[in-house]
């Protein structure tokens, strides 16, 4: 396939196609990005077993990511986003997020440092104009670089061993820090960061070295049970673990038909990150406009009556009153418990919800009104993932 | 023997007034000066086998509410959505256009990885202006300067439709209505070819060039469409744009109405202020309850009404009203498909729309021939072969290609066109296509090149001007076609118009159609039963 017979084939490969199309024995595969990735390999559940019990694989190729170096490169990404990139240290990873001048958020993603003027943003969406434009007055050079890396998940309490295994030193590795390791002639960075709420890291290498990085996990994974995972898994992972995804769990301004579907930090449980000192930041005149106003939406962890999971339903007060919608919902394996992410209109928080779901039972559905209580995020957090070093398991 | 409506001209807003009407129980006359059907929806055969789109060529805007409510898909009507699309650049390469959202990034990435993310805000922006559009299609315009409790609650309905926007919309919304779609291209891309490509749809039809203001909202006239929901999408009517009046007619027939081809009107018959009938080109007298104009409202007033039966002051609202010509038509018999060197084997690009004009800078130089009186020297050309995907067009192997040409004057140098400007034209045009597709001229096997001159002599479009008048902000809504009479309305009781020279403008639409049906029923007192109101847009 050339460059001008693209289309012949809309949706692109990643690095591990070969190996992920060889395990996929459901061929259940969804697009992400312009990606063909695998929604499921044989059994959601036991994949999802392999998250919370052994050790998970998992494609990441179809983040988006954009290279940010220069020597204003960490005053730039201060301006760009919420957190203060400048008191990231190198070889550290945060979880950052950027809205526009009205305060509405575009993304949320990883920042990482790799040297004192370079990071890496890797998050869901494709923003290179935003952020070229953004860059006017700053002395850095952008790159979109999603092609030039190849990207595995490898998470689950085993997954420490299975890089020790794997000839990895990577005990004293906390969370949220990087290491750059020698792998076969080339390089692989390790990052301990993930999106299941667990022990997890990241592997982010050459495109050439992806097969043999791929074949090496598996080969000293095999005694932790080591398994490729879809992304119908990781769903279930991180609504555990109560994370967002954009165009998911919000619409990102520069996407919203509708102006009404923007929405705030504040309104997504982001407004942590905001660091108020920092100096000017985009939107930061709308936050603090909005801090003291106050905000229309919060995005919530509910616990939902019974064991039907909630997805797309609708959220009413006790009186019947529409107040919201849900966002992700599942019944959660790790926690046994019914969850959910929702948006919910602020002023109906105090009171009592209800969804209202549709549970579709051998072609009919039932309607349920089920109580829904507000608790915190995330729904599911084992002190093993912040044990450093980790745990032999 | 007389007729509760009669309808003059049997283009598509014609038809589908007619069509509602005798559905309300009306007893109605089409009649039509053409031998055939059809206005500039029509498809004739010239060449033995090949069936042509002659005039308009593509559909999106035909209103699906229309469709639906006469019944036109079991008279036969089927819309083929269309893939792919090119423009070919100079330097033998191309742009091309894929319904695929991820192709469509990769190929704009190609000739530059900015634009190629842009293009999702810029689709978002347009998507914002469609959806405050579409609700206005269906509706008739209120007269801002009365207060008849239809013009107020017409006139709170569009200020609500303003007031759910934000400040900065409001803003955003003005600007494009007024700006030229090349300052607009320009706020989103770098790539001229992009830009190129985009900009097409703002010209299309239209006396403007890509940097003039105004030009940005006819972009948003052939956007706000839909195929099947797909809004911005266009696709062929199965046998040629004929079939949409050919569906049309049969819809007619079977509810009760009449269409008289090959009766040309003269006059329209007034009588004591009222219109009562016409007189047709051969002498005879058609008498009706009420006359209703498909022609557009120079030719209708100024044409077929005599000027002491009307206002002073609207007969000059009429001379002023912008019917300026600004495009051609080849219609193209063809024995073969042909070969575009610069297109990779099997592409979709061939099923959609080709353009050979790589920069906005020169479509603007192509306008400038146009106003110094000449056709483009280097034209713009929409080009399609619908054949690609409609096997019923042609014998099969063979095609019909359907080049719309800009730009084109109504006169040459302040003259009427000749034969042998005609000819010079139709060569530009030829030769264009054979500079990017090698041997093309040797597999055309039969020519139909319409200048304005041949769309006024046939179609009846005054100054050839596809749209019925210009769609520029000063000539829409309540100011189309004339301050106070975007109801639909004449200063002649029971004479009305139904044409694209009325809200909300050209385009095989059929809103301007319906909607003049909708006003004439209730002015009937026979209420809209039969007629849906625009679906919601969620």
């Amino acid at each position: 396939m050339t460059d001008l017979t693209h289309w012949r084939r809309p949706l692109r490969q990643t690095p591990f196609h070969p190996r992920t199309a060889a395990l996929n024995r459901l061929n259940l595969w969804g697009p992400w990005g312009g990606y063909t990735t695998a929604l499921a390999f044989d059994d959601v559940a036991m994949e999802h077993t392999a998250i919370r019990n052994a050790a998970s694989v998992y494609d990441l190729c179809p983040m988006v990511k954009y290279r940010i170096r220069g020597v204003q490169a960490a005053e730039y990404l201060n301006r760009l986003t919420l957190r203060n990139a400048g008191n990231l240290p190198v070889g550290s990873v945060h979880y950052t997020a950027w809205t526009d001048d009205a305060g509405k958020l575009l993304d949320d993603g990883t920042l990482f440092r790799h040297g004192p003027e370079d990071f890496l943003i890797c998050c869901q969406e494709r923003h290179l104009p935003w952020l070229l434009d953004s860059a006017a007055g700053f002395d850095v050079a952008i790159t979109e670089v999603t092609e030039d890396i190849a990207a595995l998940s490898l998470q689950g309490p085993c997954s420490a061993s299975v890089l020790r295994a794997a000839g990895f030193a990577i005990d004293g590795l906390k969370p949220f820090r990087m290491a750059n390791f020698r792998f076969a002639g080339g390089t692989l960075t390790i990052s301990r960061t993930g999106f299941t709420g667990d022990l997890g890291y990241e592997l982010w290498t050459s495109p050439d070295l992806a097969l043999p990085l791929w074949d090496h996990l598996f080969e000293v994974g095999a005694p932790w049970g080591i398994r490729a995972i879809g992304t119908e898994a990781l769903d279930l992972a991180r609504i555990e673990a109560g994370f967002i995804i954009a165009n998911m769990d919000f619409v990102p301004a520069s996407q919203a038909v509708r102006e009404d579907r923007a929405r705030s930090p504040f309104e997504m449980g982001l407004d942590w990150m905001i660091d108020w000192q920092k100096g000017h930041f985009t939107g930061r005149r709308a936050l603090l406009a909005e801090r003291e106003a106050g905000s229309k939406w919060a995005l919530v962890g509910l616990d939902i009556e019974g064991n039907t999971p909630a997805t797309g339903a609708l959220i009413y007060t006790g009186k019947g009153r529409e107040a919201g919608f849900v966002t992700a919902a599942c019944w959660s394996p790790a926690t046994k418990r019914n969850l959910a992410l929702a948006q919910v209109g602020r002023r109906y928080l105090t009171g009592p919800l209800q969804v209202e779901v549709y549970a579709l039972r051998e072609l009919q559905y039932a309607r349920l009104m089920l109580a829904a209580e507000v608790v915190p995020r995330p729904f599911f957090a084992p002190d093993r993932r912040r044990a450093t070093p980790p745990g032999d398991f | 023997m007389s007729y509760d409506a009669l309808i003059i001209g049997a283009g598509h807003n014609g038809l589908v007034a007619a069509c509602y009407l005798a559905r309300a129980g009306m007893k109605v006359c089409v009649v039509e000066k053409n031998d055939w059907i059809g206005g500039a929806a029509v498809s004739r055969e010239l060449f033995p086998g090949f069936t042509y789109s002659n005039c308009s060529y593509v559909s999106s805007l035909f209103r699906p509410e229309i469709m639906r409510d006469l019944e036109l898909p079991r008279h036969g009507l089927q819309i083929l959505p269309y893939e792919g699309g090119a423009v070919l650049t100079r330097n033998g390469g191309y742009l091309a256009m894929f319904r695929d959202h991820d192709a469509n990034r990769r190929e704009f990435a190609r000739h530059s990885p900015r634009d190629a993310e842009a293009y999702d805000r810029y689709s978002r922006d347009i998507l914002r202006f469609c959806r405050f559009i579409r609700p206005m299609l269906m509706r008739t315009p209120p007269d801002p300067s009365r207060f008849r409790p239809r013009d107020l609650s017409e006139l709170a309905f569009l200020g609500r439709q303003i007031g759910a926007l934000s400040e900065g919309q409001i803003a955003a919304m003005v600007r494009f209505w007024t700006m030229s779609i090349a300052d607009f291209l320009d706020e989103y891309f770098e790539n001229p070819v992009i830009k190129a490509y985009l900009a097409v749809s703002a010209i299309i039809g239209t006396a403007l060039g890509p940097m003039s203001p105004g030009s940005a909202y006819v972009l948003l006239h052939h956007y706000m469409g839909d195929v099947d929901g797909n809004v911005g999408a266009w696709g062929f009517a199965r046998g040629g744009m004929g079939a949409i009046t050919q569906a049309l007619s049969k819809s007619l027939a079977a509810a009760g109405g009449e269409i008289r081809a090959g009766q040309g009107v003269d006059q329209v018959l007034v009588e004591g202020g009222r219109a009562v009938g016409v007189v047709l080109a051969n002498g005879d007298e058609i008498r009706a309850r009420r006359v209703i104009s498909n022609m557009d409202v120079k030719r209708t007033f100024l044409g077929h009404v005599a000027e002491k039966d009307l206002p002073g002051d609207f007969v000059k609202r009429v001379r002023a009203f912008k019917t300026r010509g600004s495009s051609g038509k080849l219609n193209i018999a063809l024995d073969a498909a042909p070969v575009f060197p610069a297109l990779p084997e099997g592409s979709p690009m061939l099923k959609g729309d080709l353009h050979f004009t790589d920069s906005m800078e020169r479509m603007e130089r192509a306008y400038d021939d146009w106003k110094d009186g000449q056709f483009s020297r280097d034209p713009f050309q929409d080009a399609m072969i619908p054949t690609m995907i409609d096997p019923t067009m042609t014998p099969p192997g063979k095609h019909f290609m359907s080049c719309f040409v800009q730009y084109a004057p109504p006169k040459i140098a302040g003259r009427d066109w000749t034969d042998a400007d005609r000819d010079a034209f139709r060569d530009t045009c030829l030769n264009q296509i054979e500079a990017y597709a090698p041997g093309f001229k040797n597999k055309v096997l039969h020519v139909e090149v319409r200048t304005p001159r041949e769309l006024e002599a046939e179609v009846g479009l005054t100054e050839g001007n596809i749209f019925q008048g210009e769609l520029t902000f000063d000539q829409l809504l309540f100011n189309r076609p004339v301050p106070g009479y975007a109801d639909y309305r004449s200063p002649i009781r029971d004479l009305w118009i139904c044409g694209s020279s009325t809200h909300p403008g050209g385009g095989v639409m059929g809103a301007p159609g319906r909607n003049a049906a909708a006003e004439i029923l209730r002015d009937a007192k026979l209420g809209t039963r039969g007629m849906r109101d625009a679906y919601p847009v969620l």
